[in-house]
């Protein structure tokens, strides 16, 4: 396996056992548990799992923007091997935007609609170096170029309303790797977008994060995305990952039942004129997590142990991870 | 931009003339002043020259429209009291009282707005919980008292401050003002804070909301994201979004804040407009009270202009135009 020879790298980000909650008037809230990933330079993560499954929640944690009445409870985030997750505001600002940076679903509410694009492109590399006006104006037209946006010069003056949902995520594409980050969060950059610009927007980032050595983590719900983007699956369900590995490994043998149900309602050319199916019931609520395996109530394997305890991780050799009391065997 | 000048200044005559008409029958209704101009022992022969001197025998449209045709000509008619034009006698005071009320608004919002944006960063400290309730008082105290207090403890029990009245003016641009000498400055501070409470009360709550909702946009987060320190956050991604709000609902109590100044400079026996009108309506001086009303739409129709213009360069996405457009 090629990914062996990587393993000793220091990765770009690794996340450990971290653990995330919120203060809320039901008591304490765990949004994530117990989560733990790696990505290593230019490699491409996928992070998927249904809205409420706290996939955000793990970006915004490792960017440190995690907001009372939130706070990180537990666990160890490091950003190219340094430990950031107690470092402090005034160090934590200086990696963000720099060493580790983010892109957000909505292109239309990410920009702020009163100011300029050069303001708020120029300000972003100033935040981080000290550059002269007019270079960091050189610097921000070529950043609007290498994401395709045409004749960058006359549109440094528009305001964010005179571009397109598509035009505007890339932008914030712009911004975040202006200082070619180490790492680079997409929190489903491309689904507040058309089909054919979704398409256009994740090969951009693609290339851009292969050509900086930029590692990507690709937040999404939205498995044909991954699967043709990244490199590694991690699967989330109710706060934790309940499956990771390879796409390969992930999507043509599902271990978890729940990876297994996300896939079969993917509508699929192989399926056609067949119902689609359907994970049956709805994701639980943070406030009122089953007990046991979360995923019990919905799933078509379960036994009584699963209700009564929390499945063993099952962490084989080759990086696959699985937390499951029956997992689906091999196809 | 100038379809939209146009359309406005058509708007701004339609209010002014609405207005004329609205003033002119109202004080038409008061009755005849001739009653009050006569002297008390005149006889019939007397009464009747006296109409027939100031017009008030014609019939109520052709007064009316002799009133309309003087008005174009910037003739408002004399006072009674003063014995020269309504508008001359306004005019020497407007500067007093328009000197009163930018200042209290630049109090309004020197104090209304750093205490709005700490009370909505912070909405459970105990800054913050301080500074809401504390707003609730400046809403809910009268003017007037709150004036009367400061009098007491500024005026009579430290003696720092003068109790009324109107610091020595200097001329600039044709205007009497008093703020370039710090007697005038002595002299306006207590009033401008009085007449600036309320409205600094009404400026905390709409950044307490605003702030409020604005931390919460994903804007904000993107440019933390972006590593901004948070003081540029919340000076130009904050403040800027927040402002829109604020400069309409300022821009519409500015002008109620020349209207309170009637009250105010009551209060502080200080020379302005609202003070005149009070004599005025005690003295029967129509001319003046027409006058008064008159100065004071154009005024607001000005700063709805004015304000017009501020939401363009606050927000981009608005653009003036007609609605055709």
């Amino acid at each position: 396996m090629i990914q062996l020879q990587k393993t000793h790298q220091v990765p770009a980000l690794s996340v450990e056992n971290l653990s995330v909650t919120f203060k809320t008037r039901k008591g304490l809230v765990t949004a994530i548990n117990d989560v733990s990933f790696h990505v290593n330079p230019g490699e491409v993560l996928g992070v998927v799992g249904e809205s409420g499954s706290g996939k955000s929640v793990t970006g915004l944690a490792a960017m440190g923007l995690i907001d009372p009445p939130g706070r990180i409870s537990g666990g160890r985030v490091a950003l190219e091997g340094r430990d950031i997750a107690g470092i402090g505001d005034k160090a934590m600002r200086g990696l963000r935007g720099s060493r580790i940076a983010m892109i957000f679903q909505d292109p239309i509410s990410t920009l702020n609609p009163v100011l300029r694009i050069d303001t708020q492109i120029m300000e972003a590399i100033t935040a981080h170096e000290k550059i002269s006006p007019a270079a960091a104006r050189v610097r921000a037209i070529e950043a609007l170029r290498a994401v395709g946006i045409p004749s960058p010069e006359s549109r440094l003056e528009a305001y964010p309303h005179q571009f397109s949902g598509g035009m505007r995520q890339r932008v914030a594409i712009a911004i975040a790797l202006l200082h070619r980050p180490a790492v680079l969060i997409a929190d489903e950059p491309t689904t507040a977008l058309d089909v054919t610009i979704q398409a256009q927007i994740l090969g951009e980032v693609q290339k851009l994060a292969a050509e900086n050595g930029t590692a990507l983590v690709w937040i999404t719900h939205d498995l044909s995305v991954v699967a043709g983007l990244a490199d590694r699956i991690a699967v989330m369900y109710a706060g934790r990952i309940v499956e990771s590995g390879t796409v390969a490994e992930v999507l043509t043998a599902p271990r978890h039942h729940y990876t297994a149900g996300l896939i079969a309602s993917v509508p699929s050319r192989n399926r056609r004129g067949q119902p689609l199916a359907q994970i049956p019931g709805s994701t639980p609520n943070l406030a009122n997590m089953p007990s046991g395996c979360a995923f019990h109530p919905r799933c078509p394997a379960k036994t009584e142990i699963c209700s009564a305890e929390l499945p063993p991780i099952l962490h084989d050799p080759s990086g696959r991870f699985l937390r499951c009391h029956h997992p689906r065997q091999e196809a | 931009m100038i379809a939209y000048l146009i359309r406005r200044l058509g708007q701004s005559v339609l209010v002014l003339f609405t207005m004329a008409v609205l003033v002119f029958f109202a004080v038409f209704a008061l009755g005849s002043p001739v009653d009050m101009l006569a002297s008390p022992d005149a006889d019939q022969a007397e009464r009747a020259a006296l109409a027939v001197r100031f017009g008030l025998d014609k019939s109520l449209p052709v007064q009316f429209a002799t009133f309309i045709g003087n008005a174009l000509h910037g003739d408002l008619g004399a006072s009674f009291v003063y014995g020269k034009s309504a508008l001359a006698v306004i005019g020497e005071r407007l500067p007093a009282t328009i000197e009163l009320a930018v200042l209290a608004l630049v109090f309004s919002v020197l104090i209304g707005v750093p205490l709005g944006v700490i009370a909505g960063l912070r909405p459970n400290s105990i800054a913050g919980r301080a500074i809401m309730s504390t707003s609730i008082f400046g809403f809910s105290l009268p003017n007037f008292w709150i004036g009367l207090m400061l009098i007491l403890f500024f005026a009579v029990y430290l003696g720092w401050l003068p109790a009324g009245g109107r610091g020595p003016t200097t001329n600039v641009l044709g205007m009497e003002l008093s703020i370039f000498s710090v007697e005038g400055w002595r002299h306006l501070i207590l009033p401008a804070l009085t007449l600036a409470l309320y409205k600094a009360s009404l400026v905390v709550r709409l950044c307490e909301a605003g702030t409020r909702e604005i931390i919460t946009q994903e804007y904000i987060r993107f440019a933390r994201a972006k590593g901004l320190s948070r003081f540029r956050i919340i000076r130009l991604h904050l403040l800027k979004n927040m402002m829109i709000p604020v400069v309409t609902i300022l821009g519409m109590e500015f002008g109620a804040m020349i209207a309170f100044t009637v009250v105010i400079e009551t209060v502080f026996a200080y020379p302005g407009m609202g003070k005149l009108l009070i004599e005025s309506i005690n003295r029967l001086d129509r001319p003046v009270v027409v006058a008064y009303l008159m100065v004071t739409t154009v005024i607001f129709v000005v700063i709805n202009l004015i304000v017009d213009f501020l939401y363009v360069a606050l927000d981009p996405r608005v653009r003036l135009s007609g609605p055709n457009e």
